[in-house]
């Protein structure tokens, strides 16, 4: 079947070339992509731009770079790759961003359009693989319509609740000349997004805070995303009201505060925890009661009263059954609720949650090998919040968010609801690329960063100063804890006996390895890496084989079942998913 | 046209009656079918036509299962871009209509009971064959099973039905 072949005039220009001039409208810096047949008319139309092409080694990684991009900058990342594997191997990134609200537009390149459901060479149906795990998405099939799509797609990517946005583009169309004009109008009567909350709903929170001896304020990635940090703050401090943040919602409330009791949760610190067992009131700012955070949801804070500020509606009784709900930004909802409250008598309130910060504090072997702990509390005392950390899922990501005090907004990125391993060093080079200024540190496992590693290339290609800290403990270190804590220690598909040499590997890129084996040099160690900006740096903590994150409760049980330090009697199987 | 009162047995789960006003486009449909796919709602009908507006369309969609879980779906449902109006018509005093065409194999000296049942249901004969009766009704979902269980031990052979639709009385938006 022949392509549909049309003159052109010299001053038409393809749709390939009409979207590349959307993005350049759009402000796109950077595209992460990588090239294939079905999208050779996009890359070429590339070429002519201002838009900086990152090349990647695998999809993926392309995935994870915009979205480390977007979230360390609050803008939109843009990734472009070919049809069918290309395209499929965005679902993961898809899922990530999907699930962590990040503002991502995923342009695919697509089969003609006569060939579309023919089975063509490299032909997949992305748009119908990818339903579930996209904000929104779009198969183009005239090409006058590539102007108003890319308009929309970044409307809808970053506005809202952010989210990721699939364009797939038929070669013939991206091929087509296009004629239609830009707008900046867009025109989607189903798509509604919320500002203000109502005052009547403000004033019934304001009324329960008036009425709670013992506050919380519950702060989730909705506050980073909205940028209600300092009106999160300014709000505890009128209130006299402890908070604690959720693994995303790091940022979105200094984790320096006093008043601040870190991040809760399953893995959450003793006396986030011990505020939420007790508590009279919990407020969620921007958090949507993730049951990393509820564990057993029928025994959840039954006696608090609950306030739930959410851009999203349908995050309203999903999973709690809240007293007040309020849909708006969190921003703006603060703004309006903050001169309707006063400061409460919170003073024995606060002094049992000292007591328990005292009695409870974080703490870690100093025998047994070099500790994963000692690393990151080495590195924040580098960082002290003002690097952007980026974390793969597992015990590493939990250390670091326990370890790693976040004190301002982006400089926290995380796989949080997909838990997606390969994440954090991707998503380092795109924070980089965003952010140059900026130091910028990949915190991952060493099975983690296997599944991305051949992104090494693109770092070192772009002599990008990011540091690539590896935990490696030489096991998926976060099933073998549940194998040993709920399993008898039947050690199953966790041990990473092949793991290369990574400093060697580190050398075969050109780029600079250190490594750590005595606790006695993890600061100066570390301290050279922060100091490096020549290019990649990474450096491999070789750490005690098995060691296991506390605090923690078990999947599914309530927050009463948290254990401080590892148990004396043997666990039961948890009830919770994973 | 006085039905006669429900005989059948209520059925155990509540039936909601689910209204979408949504963007004509490709994949709109998929899209809502996963929302209740994903939490383990059964589709038992789904109507969709052209609204009044060209670009838009009309979904009318009978389901069952959780009630709890509805209040989700439909917030779900309204999230997707392409969905202007999510709106659920459980309970509403809303116009309701459905048609059924209905194949009942009985010969000629067999069919006098089917006939009078059919009479009392204002169902009208569209195929009289030799072997076979073909009966048309339309009227509330509740009126066309008590008649189809009616006609069922006659010799029911086909069953076709179009699926509920509804709208909202007044000047109210369906």
């Amino acid at each position: 079947m022949a392509i549909r072949r049309v003159k052109m005039d010299e001053k038409q220009v393809t749709g390939a070339q009409k979207l590349v001039q959307g993005l350049e409208r759009e402000g796109v810096e950077y595209v992460f992509g990588l090239s294939g047949g079905a999208a050779i008319p996009i890359f070429d139309a590339l070429v002519d731009s201002k838009i900086k092409l990152v090349l990647v080694r695998h999809e993926q990684g392309a995935t994870h770079m915009a979205d480390g991009y977007a979230r360390a900058t609050g803008k939109p990342g843009v990734v472009l790759v070919t049809s069918g594997p290309g395209a499929t191997n965005t679902v993961t990134g898809l899922l990530t961003s999907h699930m962590d609200s990040a503002p991502v537009i995923v342009i695919t390149g697509q089969t003609i359009t006569p060939m579309l459901g023919k089975d063509a060479f490299q032909e997949a149906d992305v748009t119908g693989i990818t339903y579930p795990v996209v904000k929104h998405s779009y198969l183009v099939k005239d090409v006058e319509e590539i102007p108003r799509i890319v308009r929309e797609a970044f409307y809808l990517a970053v506005s809202g609740r952010p989210g990721p946005v699939l364009i797939d583009i038929p070669k013939d169309v991206s091929s087509a000349p296009c004629s239609a004009p830009f707008t900046d109008q867009v025109d989607l009567p189903g798509y509604r997004i919320v500002g203000r909350g109502s005052a009547k709903s403000i004033q019934r929170a304001a009324d329960l805070l008036a009425r709670s001896k013992r506050p919380l304020l519950y702060v989730g990635q909705g506050a980073v995303i909205s940028g209600a940090h300092k009106a999160v703050m300014t709000l505890a401090e009128k209130l006299r009201a402890p908070i604690v943040n959720t693994l995303l919602g790091k940022g979105g409330a200094d984790e320096t505060h006093p008043l601040n009791l870190g991040m809760l949760g399953m893995h959450g610190t003793a006396y986030a925890n011990k505020a939420l067992e007790h508590c009279d009131l919990i407020m969620s700012i921007g958090a949507r009661w993730d049951d990393r955070v509820t564990g057993k949801v029928d025994e959840f804070c039954v006696d608090a009263k609950k306030i739930h500020i959410d851009v999203d509606e349908a995050e309203f009784n999903k999973i709690i059954a809240t007293d007040v709900c309020i849909l708006g930004d969190a921003r703006l909802v603060l703004e309006d609720l903050i001169p309707l409250v006063d400061m409460l008598d919170t003073s024995e309130w606060l002094r049992r949650c000292s007591e328990w910060r005292k009695r409870y504090p974080l703490k870690y072997p100093r025998r047994g090998g070099l500790r994963a702990q000692l690393v990151l509390d080495r590195l924040n005392d580098i960082t002290q919040g003002r690097a952007v950390l980026t974390t793969d899922v597992g015990q590493h990501q939990m250390w670091a968010a326990q370890f790693c005090r976040t004190t301002t907004p982006r400089n926290w990125i995380t796989s949080g609801g997909a838990g997606t391993m390969g994440f954090g060093m991707p998503a380092a080079i795109g924070a980089q690329f965003g952010r140059p200024e900026a130091d910028v540190w990949a915190i991952v496992g060493d099975g983690g960063f296997q599944m991305t590693q051949a992104e090494l290339a693109t770092a070192a290609v772009h002599k990008l100063p990011i540091k690539i800290l590896i935990i490696n403990n030489n096991y998926l270190g976060m099933v073998r804890q549940w194998q040993e804590l709920f399993f008898d220690n039947r050690l199953s598909g966790v041990d990473l006996e092949g793991n290369p040499d990574f400093v060697k590997l580190a050398e075969a890129y050109g780029i600079k390895g250190i490594r750590i084996r005595r606790a006695a040099d993890v600061t100066r160690k570390l301290r050279e890496a922060h100091a490096y900006r020549k290019g990649p740096c990474l450096v491999v903590a070789e750490v005690a084989k098995e060691d296991n994150v506390y605090p923690m409760w078990p999947a599914g049980a309530p927050v009463t079942e948290m254990l401080v330090e590892a148990p004396k009697h043997k666990l039961e199987k948890p009830r919770g998913s994973t | 046209m006085a039905a006669p009162e429900l005989i059948s047995e209520p059925t155990p789960k509540p039936i909601h009656t689910i209204s979408l006003f949504v963007h004509n486009k490709p994949g709109v449909l998929v899209r809502v079918a996963l929302v209740f796919a994903r939490r383990g709602y059964n589709l038992e009908s789904l109507v969709v036509s052209p609204a009044a507006e060209g670009q838009f369309s009309r979904m009318t969609i009978t389901c069952t299962g959780d009630p709890q879980t509805l209040e989700q779906i439909i917030r779900q449902l309204h999230k997707l871009i392409d969905v202007v109006r999510a709106v659920d018509h459980t309970g509403d005093a809303a116009y309701q209509s459905e048609i059924a065409l209905v194949k009942v194999a009985c010969g000629l000296n067999d069919r006098t009971p089917v006939l009078q049942i059919a009479e009392h249901y204002n169902a009208k004969v569209v195929d009289y064959g030799p072997e076979s009766l073909m009966l048309r009704i339309f009227g509330s979902s509740e009126k066309l099973d008590a008649f189809i269980e009616l006609v069922r031990p006659y010799g029911l052979r086909e069953l076709v039905r179009s699926g509920k639709i509804l709208m909202a009385r007044g000047l109210r938006e369906t």
